[in-house]
């Protein structure tokens, strides 16, 4: 994994200071509330409903050990005993004070950490697939590119202040992990025909109020201009992009507005003068942050452990579900459940920040990953070690095995934390854990992905949820509007409404009659989301609202 | 001295007159909705009136709008000759779409931005077109809403100028010029972005 050298560490260490500064001049009222907003938007400091929230950047969603460690320390000492992993692949507290935040940001620097650019109108973290490195379907490894974007766009003077957010996410392998088709960027990785490492770049996707999938705008460039050329997109969008109303800055509207065509011209016209100049990446500075991704010391022996533990129901629902194909001979990817019953989707308490790093070290090679779907991976873990690994993490109720099950679901803080929401999430994704909580019932359901978002916004995601569920505001009380068919992925698609919303009370019911559809209507071995492509939205509609209303 | 201008790292007297036109007589319609180039929407450059209206200094070195320039282009031809001329732009307005009519860039000593709002960030892409694009190699500032937070963004995207606003410290905005010492990517102050400036397979940078 990636480590500072001094001009990183200088950086954060520098920032830390800027930031301090600011903060005091804010608190001696020399800086405007108005004025001293952007400033701590892009040190990911929110004011919300109860404190504020400050957001940590994991980039890429790659942390050490000694990193989780820390963040389990801060939310010891600065918070109340936990975090809340966002689908950005990042770490949320929501109950720091606003004087503490210096403090905070000096812990995180300490061990290469900070906050930098996790919100404000800025190139936020990087974000890409969880199983980078290890999956046996990688073309690319995207990491150490990830890692230079994350360079360049780190205080990226030009786009310091953009009209609104802008994501950027990276994937290099066969199956799309990252949503790319749902960023502002999107780089998918391939070999070109001359085996040559190319790049599809996709532009103006976005989920929010107006989920719109990419375009592609390049089908084919050559890696060592990804900066420059995300630099020409990035100036079109700066300069022309709305300004006059929030709801239209994201670059999807302007891209929509002019066409892509249009669009494309006027990049190209711009990247004409900076292609080729002092930010193409050379092979060297390749090779040097490469250097930092190289594969761990992998055991080459095995013996055959895992079979002694086979016939364990429990550890083999475990094992299917939550373990995960690895390059290596003898290795699995481990994903550790944060859907645990009663608990808030990606939140993870500080105790079980600290089992998992250490089960990292014993495990892992010291490493650990943050999927958007807010659950934590260990990446490299032997097969003769899953055992022990799975007792282990079931004490701490780390090894529910439902990971990309109906109850794995992903959930934005909502209006239990969040003061843009229009309604509660949580406790919406908790009653629907309740009624599911039969994992064999689960298991037989098979792969779903279930989103939800607190309002539009849709940090949850809910538009590429299989089925996803949206918190509206109806006459001042919490309604919930429900889609089907929205996908993620290489086919991914934008979910469509099946009807009028619901009352909080009604959703586990809502929830219970979909999959009652599905399971009735299903061929041998048809995935929900298979099932609602070829039948259609009808079924599930007349089975939610009866047949008469769905007429009507 | 009290000034609120900093150019190239020191407080200094301001030199030039800045010509700022009359306020349009009324509301210009916003066109919210607006397709073609977000530019246009919301904003309109001085108008025709506006421009007409604008009362020049006789001497001194001044600071015009563009437009109201190259309004003026031919009686001021002296002026400029004699380095008094400098011209200004907003931030939604295009130098682009002015290029013909301006044939050598760098016959200005000063080229200004005047940037509304402190969020408005399209005054760094301004500032890095001017520098990379159309190699403009002479001073370069902004004005307006410009306090200590911007600065070290605008130095990196080309300016070397900066007029504070009237009710911040200029001695205070001219800490901000040092907030990082090695930033990691190329831009129009240094094209070379971190690994060309240091060997960092070394660690030895710093
Ligand atoms: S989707 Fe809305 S409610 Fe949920 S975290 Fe995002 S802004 Fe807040």
């Amino acid at each position: 994994m990636y480590k500072y050298d001094a001009i990183d560490q200088r950086l954060v260490d520098e920032r830390v200071n800027q930031y301090e500064g600011q903060l005091s001049r804010y608190l001696n009222k020399e800086l405007s509330d108005e004025e001293f907003r952007p400033l701590r938007l892009q040190n990911g400091l929110y004011i919300q409903r109860h404190a504020p929230m400050l957001r940590v950047a994991i980039p890429y969603g790659l942390l050490s050990s000694v990193q989780l460690r820390k963040l389990s320390l801060i939310a010891d000492k600065y918070d109340r005993g936990y975090g809340h992993f966002s689908t950005r692949q990042n770490i949320q507290f929501n109950w720091p004070m606003l004087e503490d935040t210096p403090k905070i940001l000096k812990e995180l620097a300490l061990v290469e950490m900070h906050a930098i650019q996790t919100s404000g109108n800025c190139i936020r973290n990087i974000t890409t697939d969880q199983f980078s490195g290890v999956t046996p379907d990688e073309i690319v490894d995207p990491r150490y590119v990830a890692e230079i974007i994350r360079q360049w766009s780190t205080f990226h003077p030009e786009f310091a202040l953009l009209p609104r957010k802008f994501k950027i996410a990276v994937t290099g392998s066969k199956k799309d992990r990252a949503i790319v088709q749902a960023h502002d960027i999107g780089l998918e990785f391939f070999l070109n025909q001359e085996n040559k490492r190319a790049i599809k770049v996709w532009v103006g996707g976005g989920l929010g109020r107006t989920p719109i999938l990419g375009s592609v705008i390049k089908e084919d460039l050559a890696w060592e201009h990804i900066l420059t050329y995300c630099e020409a997109i990035l100036r079109v969008y700066n300069l022309y992009g709305r300004r006059d109303n929030m709801y239209k800055a994201r670059i999807k509207i302007l891209v929509k507005a002019l066409g892509i065509e249009h669009f494309r011209e006027l990049v190209e016209q711009e990247w004409k003068f900076i292609k080729d100049g002092p930010n193409t990446i050379d092979e060297s500075e390749l090779k040097r942050v490469a250097s930092f991704f190289t594969d761990p010391p992998y055991e080459k022996h095995t013996q055959n452990k895992i079979n002694d533990h086979l016939d364990n129901k429990s550890f083999k629902q475990w094992l299917d579900r939550c373990t995960h194909s690895h390059k290596n001979k003898g290795y699995r990817s481990v994903t550790l459940s944060l859907k645990a019953n009663h608990q808030a989707p990606g939140d993870a308490t500080s105790e079980q920040m600290r089992l998992v790093a250490d089960l990292a070290d014993e495990y892992s090679f010291g490493e650990v990953r943050v999927s958007h779907e807010q659950n934590l991976i260990l990446a490299d873990v032997q097969e003769d070690n899953l055992f022990d690994l799975w007792e282990k993490a079931k004490s701490k109720n780390l090894a529910t095995p439902n990971v990309g099950l109906l109850t794995d679901i992903v959930c934005c803080p909502g209006g239990d934390f969040c003061s843009l929401a229009n309604a509660k999430s949580i406790p919406i994704a908790e009653s629907i854990q309740e009624v599911f909580e039969d994992m064999d019932y689960l298991h037989d359901i098979g792969e779903i992905d279930l989103n939800i978002s607190g309002c539009m916004n849709a940090c949850g995601h809910h538009h590429v949820g299989h089925i996803g569920i949206l918190g509206v505001d109806k006459d001042g009380s919490e309604w919930y509007q429900v889609t089907l068919g929205g996908n993620q992925g290489n086919f991914a698609s934008i979910g469509k409404v099946i009807g009028p919303s619901f009352s909080a009370e009604e959703m586990p019911a809502v929830i219970t009659k979909i999959i009652g559809t599905y399971t009735a209507q299903r061929h041998l071995d048809e995935s929900f989301i298979d099932c609602v492509v070829r039948i259609g939205l009808e079924p599930f509609k007349v089975s939610v609202y009866g047949a008469k209303e769905v007429k009507s | 001295m009290s000034s609120q201008l900093i150019t190239d790292n020191a407080i200094v007297k301001d030199e030039w007159v800045t010509v700022i036109p009359p306020e349009a007589a009324k509301e210009v319609r916003k066109q919210a909705g607006k397709v073609v180039m977000f530019k246009l929407t919301g904003e309109d450059s001085p108008s025709e009136d506006q421009i007409n209206a604008t009362v020049l200094p006789e001497n001194g070195k001044i600071l015009l709008p563009l437009k109201v320039y190259l309004k003026n282009k031919d009686a001021l031809k002296d002026r400029l000759a004699n380095n008094e001329i400098g011209i200004w732009v907003d931030t939604h307005e295009e130098i682009e779409s002015f290029k013909s009519e301006i044939n050598d860039i760098n016959q200005f000593p000063l080229i200004a931005v005047r940037v509304g709002k402190f969020a408005d960030g399209r005054i760094f892409s301004i500032g890095t077109q001017l520098r990379i694009k159309f190699q403009y190699k002479n001073d370069l500032r902004a004005f307006g809403d410009v306090l200590r937070d911007q600065l070290f963004f605008l130095k990196r995207t080309g300016f070397n100028s900066y007029l504070i606003r009237e009710d911040r410290d200029p001695h205070d905005a001219l800490l901000a010029l040092n907030d990082f010492s090695n930033p990691y990517q190329g831009a129009a102050d240094n094209s070379n972005p971190a690994w060309k400036r240091f060997d960092r397979n070394q660690q030895g940078s710093d």
